[in-house]
């Protein structure tokens, strides 16, 4: 990290990423509001019940503000909102954002362990094929990454649950934590860190267990996606005249690879796994269904079936969040990996 | 004759460049094998009413003595609980599918260009900031995430699932169209046609726009797949095609139900969904390879 010089140029340009982040998701918050007010259906009929009386449903639509001009709705909402109320959830019957809370930490951390293999996997795959283009590995990662690519997420969750825990079962083949382990006390919402902070290291085994299968569905397509970018950065590398020279100079493999090769090559990966995150958020949402994992993408689906409003729009919004903060993460570190970056920020 | 001179020769230029394009196509035997999967699944979703076996089992048919029954020569990928053929509800299945693909991308292609070329023409002009402000919010979140959100206000149908993922497709040829145009806003002949007194909308479709479908073409060949893995993933979770429908995502969500014993209920119809996408993928690198050569 010693390569991140804080200059005013880099402290501009983040600022004027934050800026655009924060513009973006202003905008999201407009759209999702007219998505759920001005498509069809009522929602305080949806509030109400569908056998509610009108006075009831007129009393619902006072009370929820819905007599009121749009945007005025939309400032209410927004305001709501920036203090943390996200609403009360129809389905739930609590607020949305204690559903939020209770929700978020469990899918973050199984696209965190997802992650950890698609960076992993794609790293070592990526070298192995961009240090040896047209040999074996390269076709073998080929060939993988074709068929991974092409398999969506929720099929390798039903494949590879059918195989890993049906047929086979080395592992279990849903849910967060088995039914005679004691879940952690609360503290984060999040498995891992509570029961790291707690000292239950049979829950967090047990809970890394049960992770395993559904990241491994989450992470290989976005895994072969890296090796394919990183493997073609290699290998139009390879034909560079410097690596030409420190062939002739006889420098050592490794240093060939690492140096040379897979560092420059390594930041249009790191865009894509940039990318690959916000295409797990969206994964999550079926995998979570697969494995019956307790998170928030489940909790989603279960809003968008139940046509449960407040819910919905918060789930888009988190989503949002989320993915805005992890490409503003990507964008920090390639800036400091990539010096060129660094300067272009000073001309724009 | 001599506009027939003037046809031939416009032909024999078409067939040439066709010619030269095949050759660089078909140097790489894995765009060869896309094209084949690809047109292959194609000419089985057109042609389905006619040659699937069972053509009486696509939506509500019942016959439990059938149930169930695994891959046999009778069908050749078994049956589901209702005993319904799963090989004629696959076909079929791909029909729906391509039909989400043909209604999303003649919506979106077409919207995103006319948009993506405005915005590109008149860059750093309010509507340029408009037309690009609002596509990124479409493109904050992923695009599944959205299309979910859309299915989910709107009622679960066939058509609202086309709606949903054509709100959520849009933006992405905007912004390709967008970036091509306006890295090519700058090019001579552009600036001389334009000075020529070429009015504006020729300037943007006739002479800009051509030079930038290699990439759609591209896009639109890759998005054939992700079009189908979108609208099978709304069935999956129930927000699209309802049951009767043979969906593909809801054939693979009604047969995850009955995993692991009866596994072709399922199975098959997700590989089915792999290999069309497989077949798109190979046919669309293959295509970007092409182009991008053409280019340098």
């Amino acid at each position: 990290m010693k390569s991140l010089i804080i200059s005013n140029e880099t402290i501009k340009f983040l600022l004027k990423r934050g800026g655009s982040i924060i513009f973006t998701l202003i905008g999201l918050s407009i759209l999702i509001f007219i998505l759920a007010r001005i498509l069809p259906g009522d929602p305080a009929r949806m509030a109400a019940g569908w056998t509610a009386p009108d006075w009831v449903i007129e009393e619902m639509r006072r009370k929820l503000g819905l007599d009121q001009p749009l945007h005025i709705q939309y400032i209410r909402w927004l305001s709501d909102v920036l203090k943390g109320d996200l609403g009360f959830s129809i389905y739930t019957k609590r607020s949305v954002t204690v559903d939020v809370l209770q929700y978020l930490p469990k899918t973050l951390e199984l696209i965190f362990v997802a992650e950890l293999f698609s960076i992993t996997g794609g790293i070592l795959l990526g070298i192995l094929a961009g240090a040896f283009p047209y040999r074996l590995p390269d076709n073998v990662v080929r060939v993988m990454s074709y068929i991974a690519i092409s398999m969506p997420a929720f099929v390798w969750a039903i494949i590879l649950q059918l195989m890993f825990a049906r047929i086979i079962p080395l592992f279990p083949a849903g849910g967060q934590l088995s039914s005679h382990i004691v879940p952690p006390p609360r503290i984060t919402g999040s498995i891992f860190i509570d029961s790291i902070i707690s000292g239950r290291f049979d829950a967090l085994i047990d809970c890394l267990w049960h992770t395993i299968l559904p990241a491994l569905s989450l992470s290989f397509g976005s895994m072969m996606q890296n090796a394919r970018i990183l493997r073609m950065g290699m290998t139009d590398i390879k034909g560079k005249d410097y690596m030409v020279l420190s062939d002739a100079l006889g420098l050592p493999l490794r240093l060939k690879i690492y140096k040379y090769q897979f560092r420059p090559a390594s930041i249009p990966a790191i865009t894509a796994m940039g990318m690959s995150i916000g295409a797990d958020l969206g994964n999550a949402f079926l995998v979570e269904n697969v494995y019956n994992w307790p998170g928030f993408s489940r909790y989603g689906v279960t809003a968008m079936l139940n046509k449960d409003l407040n819910a919905i729009v918060a789930v888009v919004l988190v989503v949002g969040i989320v993915y805005a903060i992890a490409n503003f993460i990507v964008d920090l570190i390639i800036l400091s990996l990539d010096p060129r970056i660094r300067r272009m920020s000073r001309s724009v | 004759m001599n506009e027939l001179v003037i046809t031939g020769r416009r032909f024999r230029l078409l067939s040439d460049r066709f010619k030269k394009f095949w050759f660089k196509f078909s140097r790489s035997s894995l765009s060869i094998i896309g094209l084949i999967i690809s047109t292959t699944c194609v000419i089985l979703a057109v042609l389905a009413p006619y040659i699937v076996p069972y053509p009486e089992h696509i939506e509500w048919y019942i016959d439990y003595d059938n149930a169930l029954r695994p891959p046999n020569l009778e069908h050749i990928l078994g049956t589901d609980q209702y005993g319904r053929d799963v090989f004629s509800r696959i076909i079929f299945g791909m029909r729906y599918s391509f039909t989400l693909v043909v209604v999303v991308l003649s919506i979106v292609i077409p919207t995103g260009i006319v948009l993506g070329v405005l915005a590109g023409y008149f860059k750093d002009t309010w509507f340029d900031y408009l037309i690009m402000r609002i596509s990124d919010t479409f493109v904050a979140v992923p695009p599944l995430v959205m299309a979910l959100a859309i299915a989910a206000v709107l009622k679960p149908s066939m058509i609202n699932s086309m709606i949903a993922v054509s709100l959520t497709w849009w933006p992405w040829y905007a912004r390709l169209t967008y970036s091509a145009v306006s890295s090519l806003k700058n090019e001579y002949y552009i600036i001389y046609s334009e000075v020529i007194g070429v009015s504006k909308l020729r300037v943007m479709f006739v002479e800009i726009l051509p030079n930038c479908i290699g990439p759609i073409l591209t896009k639109a060949t890759l998005d054939v797949g992700w079009v189908i893995l979108v609208g099978a993933a709304l069935s999956f979770v129930g927000l699209g095609a309802q049951p009767p429908i043979p969906d593909l995502g809801t054939m693979v969500a009604e047969g995850a139900h009955l995993l692991p014993t009866t596994w072709w209920v399922s199975i098959f119809p997700a590989l089915t969904i792999t290999i069309i996408i497989l077949g798109f993928n190979l046919l669309g690198d293959g295509l970007k390879d092409v182009f991008t050569e053409e280019k340098y």
